[in-house]
């Protein structure tokens, strides 16, 4: 047999292990800053470019896509090149999805801290960006397959279809939640509303979780386990049908995150019942990884890569577990909007993610490098700082969750909340958010010793070179068999092509039929008295859209007893059909706002917003100064109402052409109101004086972004009367 | 609601393209053996096998 010799390509991997150590610190770092931020609301105050809620979306992303997902191509460059005994395909592609990559993730870090959000959780970018997401991804993709197309391996090696599982998935769930219709060049409103926009986005994001955290991580252990235990995986057979089971069931999972919400019961229950049934194939991959270790124990005892490894399955193990558990409506009811969630994601993300990056940068370096790791001490040290991070960051927040549930839900024997003020129930969990911090700082001191062990293993290794491989060539299906076939025969035999081709077929049809359907206003059911929001409050909404309220905020009331007495009545689909995105949250660190409209006066909003602790004592939510300072931009209202006309929202030819007369006089009544406060008439008359005097331009109160939100949050949940409800609902009866 | 139809289309679309792929790797072989590929990719193929450190001045 003719044996070929070719290089892998070690450079490609070297550099995406670079970045991840690189991003890994940063996303850590930021954060750590918002843990810190629980108890030191203010700590960046009046810097509106390190507000908790722009930074939020900052921290997720750069620890998902950016360490993460350097990770995740860091070792499929490295496993693929090695299990397909062929180098990667195009050296181009590879770097084109290396500084791609790299370039989306600083205009992530430049665009979020500044505001430029779509507000849909882990799909934040706004779509210049995603366009970018897409094309490196894609030629990560095709990059992937070409290899495969010129392996010298005929068999596919398990791990390879979860990469090309990942692919698939990724692909189709970006494109399809991502589907905006453009206002500017960084700002763009969801083709999808309300109760549609909720689910598409949990659809997305549930399986972002899935085909981003979880399967190209699979694929991983299935390579780097082995190779570190050097033995083979425990049964083979079971990685095919945990493989096989697992994708499958996976993406029907996603509606688990809108239990009790508007959300029809069916779709619901759907969620419920295949999250249920994952628990089987996530169990079956986290035993055929611990097993692998079957008669190597003795080597975990000594081996940091291997401990790493052991409690990242096992973390696997608790938070996939714990995801069936959280499923179910009742153990939801609890844990939904409660910092139990944030334990349950942490123990995904640091556990599993996060120490498996760890383990397979410590088994990669010295390798890359022919070298030894510089300290093993170091290294047994970062696990044990650790997993100890990762227990006093977890625990604390699973008490702090149920606490703050249990407290929300507790009635006095007369019927009234027994915490009525929301605050009470902050202010119990601050300890939990105090060992929270300490757990992240644990954490963050691990991953930096780290970083100094690898700067110093690669100091004291030889440069990175490709390495040359030897392999036989794939043997050829014979010309005399394929004598004579059709085009389909000749496709059947190419399984990498005919994915291609019939995703590229779904994209397009997919997009043909679907897209139109739900931009034809009969799809979207109307309550009559549900009216689109005044140009004003639109400015308004994208205003609490840009500063990321919907990070602690929720706008959707479930029909529980505890939240109609606490927030108001339940919200209705019906209300969210003009909500471009839908914004109903995920996170409860603040009270739901869905029915805060009227509840307050116009000078409270202001005063609170200036300075949360003035009107809300012992409040841990930052002042948004900027806010009542800067001028509101309306430059470009008609187009956002244009936009807004073509999704389907009712405005007039007369409304947008009458949108800058609308605002300025809702703007006046928000001002009028405000003069109702003496303390404002002082500060606000002074500050006039002042600019008068001094000859500098003065903004009019009635012109500045507080104005809008003000609106906005005066708007949220008043379409709808309580009576008039229970008239609507006698009369259905 | 209607955009349950999109999810449920691409969903299943997305595993049909999955089930196309399991029929095919069935049929193609790929699962016949399952446990030489398993130990198979332990074997390192890289010809330099020697640590070459790096050269001290």
């Amino acid at each position: 047999m003719e044996m070929q010799q070719f290089y892998y390509d070690n450079k490609i991997v070297k550099k995406f292990i670079y970045a991840t150590l690189l991003w890994g610190i940063v996303g850590f770092t930021v954060g750590l800053l918002l843990a810190f931020m629980f108890l030191f609301p203010n700590l960046t105050d009046d810097i509106s470019w390190l507000s908790f809620g722009r930074i939020r979306p900052l921290h997720t992303n750069a620890v998902i896509f950016a360490f993460v997902g350097n990770a995740i191509f860091a070792g499929v460059y490295y496993s693929l090149q090695r299990l397909l005994k062929a180098r990667m395909a195009s050296n181009l592609l590879s770097n084109f999805n290396f500084w791609g990559w790299q370039l989306i993730i600083v205009a992530a870090a430049i665009t979020l801290p500044l505001g430029y959000t779509s507000s849909k959780e882990y799909a934040e970018l706004e779509w210049p960006i995603d366009i970018a997401i897409a094309l490196v991804w894609v030629a990560f993709g095709v990059n992937m397959i070409w290899t495969i197309l010129q392996r010298r391996q005929r068999h596919l090696y398990v791990a390879i279809w979860f990469y090309l599982a990942t692919f698939v998935t990724v692909a189709v769930l970006h494109i399809f939640n991502s589907l905006a219709l453009p206002v500017g060049f960084l700002k763009s409103y969801s083709v999808y509303a309300g109760v549609q926009d909720a689910l598409v986005q949990w659809w997305y994001g549930h399986n972002a979780v899935a085909f981003f955290l979880t399967t190209p991580f699979l694929g991983l252990m299935y390579y780097f386990v082995p190779k570190a235990a050097n033995r083979p995986v425990y049964s083979y057979r079971l990685s095919i049908v945990h493989f096989w089971s697992l994708i499958f069931i996976y993406i029907w999972a996603g509606p688990h995150h809108l239990l009790y919400t508007s959300l029809p019961d069916w779709a619901q229950n759907l969620g419920v019942a295949f999250s249920v049934m994952l628990l089987a194939p996530s169990w079956g991959g986290m035993i055929n990884g611990l097993l692998t270790l079957r008669g190597a124990w003795d080597k975990v005892r000594t081996d940091p890569v291997l401990k790493f490894f052991v409690v990242a399955i096992t973390g696997y193990g608790m938070a996939t577990f714990e995801g069936p558990l959280l499923s179910l409506k009742s153990v939801n009811a609890i844990a939904h909007f409660s910092d139990w969630i944030i334990a349950h994601v942490h123990v995904g993300a640091l556990a599993w993610n996060g120490f498996f990056a760890f383990g397979m940068i410590y088994w990669l370096v010295p390798r890359m490098f022919k070298t030894t790791l510089f300290s093993k001490g170091l290294a047994n040290f970062h696990f044990w700082i650790g997993t100890l991070g990762i227990i006093l960051y977890a625990l604390p927040m699973y008490v702090a969750g149920f606490v703050q549930a249990s407290m929300w839900k507790q009635f006095n024997p007369d019927g009234t909340l027994t915490y009525g003020n929301f605050l009470e129930t902050v202010n119990e969990i601050m300890p939990m958010y105090w060992m929270r911090a300490i757990g992240g700082s644990l954490f963050i001191i691990g991953a930096l010793i780290m970083l100094y062990n690898m700067v110093r293993t690669i100091k004291s290794g030889s440069d990175v070179t490709d390495e040359l491989a030897e392999a036989p060539a794939l043997e050829k299906v014979s010309k005399y068999r394929t004598k004579g076939e059709g085009w389909h025969t000749w496709l059947e035999r190419k399984p990498i092509k005919l994915t291609i081709y019939a995703t590229i077929a779904i994209l397009i049809g997919g997009a043909v039929q679907i897209i139109p359907t739900l931009l034809v206003k009969s799809n979207i059911p109307t309550l009559t008295n549900v009216k689109p929001y005044t140009p004003l409050e639109l400015e308004g909404r994208d205003i609490y859209i840009r500063e990321g309220c919907v990070g602690c905020h929720s706008q959707m009331v479930r029909p529980f007893r505890s939240e109609v007495e606490r927030y108001g009545e339940y919200s209705k689909a019906g209300e969210f059909v003009y909500d471009h995105p839908f914004l109903w949250g995920s996170k409860r660190t603040g009270p739901d706002l869905h029915r805060i409209g009227a509840k307050y006066s116009d000078s409270w909003h202001l005063n609170h917003m200036y300075d949360p602790q003035s009107t809300s004592p012992g409040s841990i939510m930052p002042g948004y100064k900027w806010l009542i300072r800067n001028e509101l931009d309306k430059s470009s209202t008609e187009s956002k109402m244009k936009v807004m006309v073509t999704l389907g929202v009712p405005y007039t030819e007369e409304d947008i052409a009458n949108a800058q007369q609308n605002m300025l006089e809702q703007g006046a009544i928000i001002e009028k109101n405000l003069y109702a406060d003496p303390d404002f008439v002082k500060n606000y008359e002074a500050d006039k004086k002042y600019a008068q005097d001094n000859g500098e331009p003065f903004i009019e109160m009635k012109n500045r972004e507080i104005v809008a939100l003000i609106a906005y949050l005066q708007r949220l949940g008043t379409d709808i009367k309580v009576k008039e409800v229970q008239a609507l609902l006698t009369n259905e009866k | 609601m209607s955009v349950i139809y999109l999810l449920l289309t691409l969903s299943i679309l997305v595993a049909i393209i999955f089930f196309i792929a399991f029929i095919y790797s069935v049929k193609s072989g790929q699962y016949d053996d399952s446990y030489t590929p398993s130990v198979r990719m332990l074997f390192d193929d890289e010809l330099v096998k020697t640590p070459t450190k790096k050269e001290t001045n």
